[in-house]
């Protein structure tokens, strides 16, 4: 495709390219972004490619995208053993997040890449140590005069209490050499200070404080450099937030809003300065701190890699950082390089943007228990999604539509309870936004709202306007009265139908989707319409055959003359991540869109998250940045008309607009809406197994603690509880005695005739088996059976999943294939869905069935190498499928997938697994057999296997849990490790003849030695602690010795059966007989 | 509420934007070109390069900032690029009624109304510039809503220079060389370069003949309309090629120098207006974004024998600055002074400086 004017130009060979891992908070989907895209510009090269990433679910480790792809953790180790295998002249460390990063360092210093003669592509690992590690930073840009943050680096807890003291509280701490802010925060006194210090010195050799300069606004430039010294900046971005407030955890805006030409220039020059300075070669972006008063600077961080902000920076400009960085990695000159939206003009180029972008983080803190809900230098969201306008209040509305949380926009909402305003903007939560609009509707003026929060008063008064347009539209109280001139402006305001609706007919008793109906139709008939806008990178400067689309009611033309052909299939994209949906329906989604294109239809996406593939312009035909809601995907049905949507491939979101688009006349494509329906509403479902003779859990729908008590009386304890209103906590709990139930009920939820509780028996010790298949009218065509290592009550998305199933019976296969059917029969299904089971000896029971794609599609499909979702499309499309002839009996190896937790991220929160998931990704590794796949994805996970100089600290729960573990304990003990226990597991332990050192509890702080000290005197490599019961003292001890663990960075496993198989694992192996065979070779 | 009147844009050809008005509630008329640059609306209003035209910007949101104080240093304007507005008026999609920024003293809408130029938002812009965009620039008309029409009026049959250029000899900055700057619609920011770098200016009038007076350089400025209306200064600087001094031209200078060379200038479709614009110096492997603001470019197969491209622009080729091959005669046809825009080129004024 490129012709480098430089004929000095040799292409390495084989190229190596390291993944970023299971998705965690700070390093998430935008590096399977990146990586496709370097992987794209290495193959056009002709350039063979080797991944290496335990990430199963992402595009980048797909058939065709690397030629060779390894499913093992990013590690020195395994990375050396791969180069070793592979030989590969090239590595490409800068597009695997911090991980890859960290490894490439490593590798370098230890000498591996030059023994081996791999070349690093792109930015020098001497230039990245000079970014990472602060004090050479810091030094660095002393050199020509760029004021940096100065800190001391210290690496003693009393150090760093003497350099705070020096400079001044409040300080923040920096943990070097970590991701995402990872045991970063401020503090105002010593005590704050110690607490953090001791805990970020456990990831990281070196802490550094400094001054805190809370208040000033946070602006980062995306820069890139060729080896020809040639730089451009691709865009900047200016948080909401001042500084202070992690840039995953703002609302960032591109381009700048609030600096002038004179503040954007000075930036962008020091910018390319620094950059030069420190001998980039590719992309990297650059952090400032700007004084809100004057033109005082500092540079906060360089990352010298691809980065979160790059790819948003990526998705908001249109021009393809990765792919561009790689490029000037092989030694080509941006002058090299066309630009990819115009074909015509040259790479070399700053994108003109005429939108705004919008970026807004998605928080789950409702999921963990005990977490802290303010947020801050620490990165603690799991998603994000990017809004597109063309005024700032459209983009930041239909952004808080976007981020999935119920909200409508920043306006009519449900009432917020905020016991303080005050405290609320002084320390901002996930909440920030809403506490704004609250205020403001309590009449707080901007200037009181700056005072309290900071944010720029420009971000303000944008937002007031809509508060204003809000209050002018209530005055009105029908459709008739009100202007089409004030309807206009909401709409240019970013107003969804539904927030007009809802202004207008205030308490109207009538369901949402009627009255937003109501606006709709009234707005269409005024002639009030969103137009289509390209995304073309020159502000229409040049003409662009893009097809990277938004729509906008700031407008009065459309960009793309539709031909209405009915040629069109929409493909809705999954939304931001979020806990229980990620990385995994992106693959689906972009799967979806590659079937479709190559059966000659036009391929066509919506989809809003700026960390995926799918919404990559070259994936699909066409590329709506857009809403999932109701409103805006009509909007874009009725420009497309289009053959047909795909609703079963991005995971529940699109899958819950089924109903409203089908009684809206659209043509969706597989399994039918009212089969949907009949799957989703619980009532239904359960009345067809009933019929068709399926057995499932004992279950009921209560409005009262006396039909609670009633029914217990007849399934007995322990019970699955689901409120339909929470309060506070997780949504789900299981109850095992009557006081876990009355302290759950009374406290969490509310238990009423509008808000009934769902109550289902909970079997213990059972299995769990989840069926991933394709069915074609009803007819099963593929399918995969796989079960849990853990007993059902983790949530699926948390269990340990091993495929093909190792241990079940073959009668229990048979019934599960036999039952499917059945379902899949009753339904009608065409297209994915999956259903989950609970087995007990040869007892089947269904939980739960959705008929779509599930989380462990592209697991299944790759460890089985058949495209689940690609079988599945044909269905949808209307092709005749054939069975494939290839069954999971024939796999002569294992698949395990295993998840990924995020504790360390999210301070307070208890790292114990239950019905409500709480990981935010997983990896997927195959081996030989179940142990060495456990091994690898344990690895893959972070989990280390101990040394036999450390402990093992056990204390393991149940009589029948203790029980269970004891294989794994003899097994230690017979491996020569030190264990280490609590009270009762010592002496079960003891009297099983295997020697333990008995350790006190918190709970004990006169006895000797403490669980607590060992942790902290590092003398433990791991700890598994499993939950005996919900009483207040186990849950008080237990969480204190597991905080401890996340806190101190030492492995956890607090499910039995998980910690057998992975005791069992190490001990019968050793890391180094881990096989080094990439995915083709099984 | 606001009381916002309606005002609308018209074309020649009679296509018509509604929108908003924001600045001064006053028709007017002029040649529409936009302008995809993010920032610097206070530079851009105050250029005179804009003499005559109405300015489109392709960012939507406008205003965000306010304006800076109307402030002089060294008898120059320190945050403007003149001492008052140039362009004729200015669109945009969406106009912010606040703004905030330490530096500014007042709002965008207060000073067009200072300044009596009009102010339009709620304009698709994205749909005007692709219109222009294939339509070519042309004339337009703002009319305010309950105003009379005005007549359309065409800038380039004027002769723009003469119009927007000092009326007398004026002193900037000192120093022991001297830089007679020709005055043909300069930018400020050119003038606080050239006295940064420690030289006298002495700037003077487009068609003043300053072989007359001692110099060790001399300077064409930027400034607005169609270089084939300026002949005098063509005439100036080919005496100035005789004496051989060194010679730099920015943008209008650039074309003016050319033309002295013996080259040809000519109108581009709908110009270059942005802060985005990828030139290649001739011949090596160096690459830079570059401001620019013109309409019109040197047909480079024109330039005589001693005379080579000294840039290239990297998205069509055209010709983004010239040089002698033997004496110390260049110039830019972007703007190395920036203001608004990267400020990437303002090396060539030490080039130039170096020369002297």
């Amino acid at each position: 495709m490129f012709t480098s004017q430089d004929t000095t130009l040799t292409l390495p060979k084989k190229v190596l390219l390291l993944g970023s891992g299971a998705l965690k908070i700070g390093e998430a989907g935008e590096f399977d972004y990146s990586g496709s895209q370097a992987l794209k510009a290495m193959k056009e090269e002709g350039i063979h490619t080797v991944l290496i990433n335990p990430n199963i679910a992402t595009v980048q480790t797909s058939e065709g995208v690397a030629d060779t792809i390894y499913f093992l953790p990013v590690t020195p180790y395994f990375v050396e053993k791969v180069i070793e295998k592979e030989r590969p002249d090239g590595i490409l460390l800068a597009f695997g997040g911090q991980t890859a990063l960290n490894c490439g360092v490593e590798l370098q210093q230890s000498g591996i890449l030059d023994k081996y003669g791999v070349k690093v592509l792109g930015t020098p690992v001497r230039a990245i140590m000079d970014t990472e590690d602060r004090e050479l930073f810091v030094k660095k840009l002393d050199q020509i005069n760029v004021k940096t943050i100065k800190s001391e680096a210290v690496d003693t807890v009393d150090d760093a209490c003497k350099a705070a003291a020096a400079l001044g509280y409040p300080v923040i701490v920096r943990a070097a050499y970590a991701l995402g802010g990872l045991g970063s925060g401020f503090c105002d006194n010593e005590t704050e200070l110690v607490e953090l210090v001791e805990k970020a010195l456990s990831f990281s050799p070196q802490v550094l404080v400094e001054k805190s300069l809370k208040g000033w606004k946070e602006v980062e430039y995306e820069v890139v450099r060729d080896r020809f010294d040639n730089c451009i900046t691709v865009c900047n971005m200016e948080n909401f937030d001042p500084l202070g407030i992690h840039t995953g955890e703002s609302i960032v805006v591109a381009p700048s809003q609030t600096l002038s030409n004179e503040d954007y220039h000075y930036l962008r020059k020091l910018a390319i300065k620094i950059i030069r300075h420190i001998g980039i070669v590719g992309e990297c972006n650059v952090q400032y701190a700007f004084d809100p008063a004057s033109m005082d600077y500092r540079v906060i961080e360089v990352n010298a890699r691809l980065s979160r902000s790059s790819a948003l920076a990526s998705k908001a400009t249109g021009y393809p950082l990765a792919f561009v960085a790689a490029k000037l990695g092989l030694g080509y000159g941006l002058f090299d390089l066309k630009n990819s939206v115009t074909k015509v003009t040259s790479a070399f180029f700053e994108p003109a943007l005429d939108y705004c972008v919008v970026k807004i983080p998605r928080w789950d803190l409702g999921k963990f228990h005990g977490v802290k809900r303010e947020i801050g230098s620490s990165m603690k969201s799991v998603g994000e999604v990017m809004a597109i306008g063309r005024t700032f209040e459209e983009a930041i509305q239909k952004g808080l539509r976007m981020i999935g949380q119920g909200m409508h926009g920043f306006v009519e909402n449900k009432e917020l309870t905020i016991a303080d305003i005050d405290k609320s903007l002084r320390e901002p939560t996930d909440n920030r936004v809403f506490v704004i609009s609250k205020a403001m509707r309590k009449g707080y003026t901007v200037d009181q709202i700056h005072d309290l929060t900071k944010i720029d008063r420009w971000f303000l008064y944008k937002l007031h306007n809509i508060v204003a347009t809000a209050d002018e539209l209530e005055t009105y109280d029908s459709l008739e009265a009100l202007p089409d001139e004030l309807l206009r402006r909401a709409k240019e305001h970013g107003f969804s139908d539904f927030q007009v609706a809802r202004a207008i007919f205030k308490s109207h008793t009538g369901s949402g989707s009627e009255i937003s109906n109501l606006v709709r139709t009234h707005r269409k008939a005024a002639g009030i319409l969103p137009v289509v806008k390209q995304i073309d990178t020159l502000g229409a400067e040049y003409p662009a055959q893009t097809n990277y689309l938004y729509l906008t009611y700031n407008g009065s033309a459309d960009d793309v003359n539709y031909l209405h052909d009915h040629r069109s299939i929409v493909v809705l994209g999954s939304g931001a991540y979020r806990i229980g949906s990620s990385v995994e329906f992106d693959w689906c989604s972009v799967n979806a869109l590659m079937t479709v294109k190559q059966q000659g239809w036009r391929s066509v996406m919506i989809n809003y998250n700026p960390e995926t593939v799918s919404t990559d312009y070259d994936m699909c035909d066409r590329l709506y940045f857009d809403e999932l809601t109701y409103e805006r995907v009509m909007d874009i049905l009725e420009m497309e008309q289009p053959h047909g949507v795909i609703l079963s491939v991005g995971g529940q979101i699109p899958n819950n607009l089924a109903t409203r688009l089908d009684s809206a006349g659209v043509p969706i494509l597989g399994t039918s809406a009212s089969s949907i329906d009949n799957a989703e509403d619980r009532h239904k479902f359960s009345a067809m197994l009933d019929r068709i003779g399926v057995d499932q859990p004992r279950w009921k729908e209560l409005s009262s603690f006396a039909d609670i008590d009633e029914f217990i009386a007849q399934v007995g304890f322990p019970v699955l509880v689901r409120p339909s209103y929470v309060l506070s906590g997780a949504a789900m709990n299981v109850c095992s005695n009557n006081e876990e139930l009355q302290r759950f009920l009374r406290l969490a939820a509310n238990v009423s005739q509008e808000h009934p509780v769902v109550v289902t028996e909970f079997i213990q010790y059972a299995k769990e088996i989840e069926l991933d298949a394709v069915a074609q009218n009803g007819e099963i065509k593929v399918y995969a059976i796989s079960e849990h290592i853990e007993f059902a009550g983790v949530h699926s998305g948390d269990a340990t999943i091993q495929f093909p199933p190792q241990k079940l019976y073959v009668e229990t296969i048979r019934r599960i294939k036999k039952v499917s059917q059945k379902i899949a029969k009753a339904l009608n299904i065409s297209g994915p869905f999956n259903i989950q089971f609970l087995a007990k000896d040869n007892d089947i029971k269904v939980i739960e069935c959705n008929l779509r794609a599930s989380r462990s599609f592209p697991f299944v499909s790759k460890v089985l190498k058949l495209n689940f979702i690609d079988i599945a499309t044909r269905v949808m499309l209307g092709l005749d499928v054939e069975k494939p002839g290839k069954s999971a009996f024939d796999l002569d190896y294992v698949g395990i997938k295993a998840s990924q937790f995020s504790f360390s991220r999210l301070q307070g929160a208890d790292p114990v697994l239950g019905v409500d998931m709480s990981s935010t990704g997983e990896v997927g590794c195959i081996g030989a057999d179940t142990d060495e796949a456990i091994l690898k994805s344990m690895l893959s996970v972070g989990l280390r296997v101990p040394s036999k100089a450390g402990g093992i600290l056990l204390s393991t729960g149940t009589a029948k849990q203790k029980a269970d573990m004891l294989d794994a304990a003899h097994a230690l003990h017979n491996n020569g490790y030190r264990l280490y226990a609590t009270g009762g597991t010592h002496a079960f332990l003891t009297d099983n003849g295997i020697p333990a050192i008995k350790v006190y509890w918190p709970s004990q702080p006169d006895m000797q030695p403490q669980a607590l000290e060992l942790l902290h005197n590092k003398e433990i490599d791991l700890v598994v602690n499993i939950p005996k019961n919900l009483t207040e003292t186990e849950l008080t001890n237990g969480y204190r010795i597991r905080r401890a663990a996340i806190d101190l960075n030492v492995p956890l496993l607090t499910n039995a059966r998980l910690a057998s198989a992975f005791i069992r694992a190490f001990t019968r192996m050793t890391v180094d007989e881990i096989e080094i065979r990439p995915w083709h070779e099984y | 509420m606001r009381d916002i009147k309606r005002a609308k844009l018209v074309l020649e050809d009679g296509t018509v934007f509604e929108g908003k008005s924001f600045g001064h509630e006053s028709s007017t008329s002029g040649e529409v070109v936009f302008n995809t640059a993010m920032t610097g609306y206070p530079e851009s209003l105050t250029d005179p390069s804009y003499e005559g035209q109405i300015l489109v910007t392709t960012f939507p949101i406008l205003g965000n900032y306010g304006v800076p104080p109307h402030r002089e240093k060294d008898d120059v304007s320190e945050y403007y690029e003149s001492d008052h507005i140039h362009a004729k008026a200015i669109i945009a999609q969406d106009y912010s009624y606040q703004h905030s920024h330490w530096l500014a003293d007042r709002s965008l809408a207060d000073w067009l109304r200072e300044e009596k130029i009009p102010g339009i938002y709620g304009i698709d812009t994205r749909a005007l510039t692709k219109h222009l965009r294939e339509h070519g620039s042309m004339l337009g008309k703002i009319i305010i809503e309950g105003q009379d029409e005005p007549q359309l009026y065409d800038p380039n049959k004027e002769n723009l220079v003469a119009k927007v250029s000092c009326r007398s000899v004026e002193v900037h900055g000192a120093g022991e060389r001297t830089v007679v700057l020709v005055d043909c619609g300069v930018k400020h920011n050119i003038i606080r370069c050239l006295t940064r770098r420690g030289v006298k200016v002495v700037r003077v009038p487009w068609n003043y003949d300053f072989t007359s007076i001692p110099y060790d350089g001399l300077f064409i400025s930027n400034g607005p309309g169609n270089p084939d209306m300026v002949d005098a200064t063509v005439d100036n600087i080919r005496k100035a090629m005789e004496i051989g001094k060194p010679i730099c031209g920015i943008c209008m200078g650039n074309q003016l120098l050319a033309r002295a060379a013996g080259a040809s200038t000519y109108k581009l479709p709908y110009g270059h207006r942005s802060h985005n614009q990828p030139v290649r110096r001739a011949g090596t492997e160096k690459c830079f974004i570059t401001s620019q603001n013109h309409g019109f470019a040197v047909d480079s197969t024109t330039l005589p024998d001693d005379w080579e491209a000294l840039f290239i622009n990297m998205n069509d080729g055209t010709n983004e600055g010239i040089r002698h091959k033997s004496k110390p005669f260049f110039s830019a046809q972007f703007h190395p002074e920036a203001s608004s825009g990267p400020k990437d080129t303002e090396f060539l004024f030490d080039e130039f400086i170096n020369m002297l």
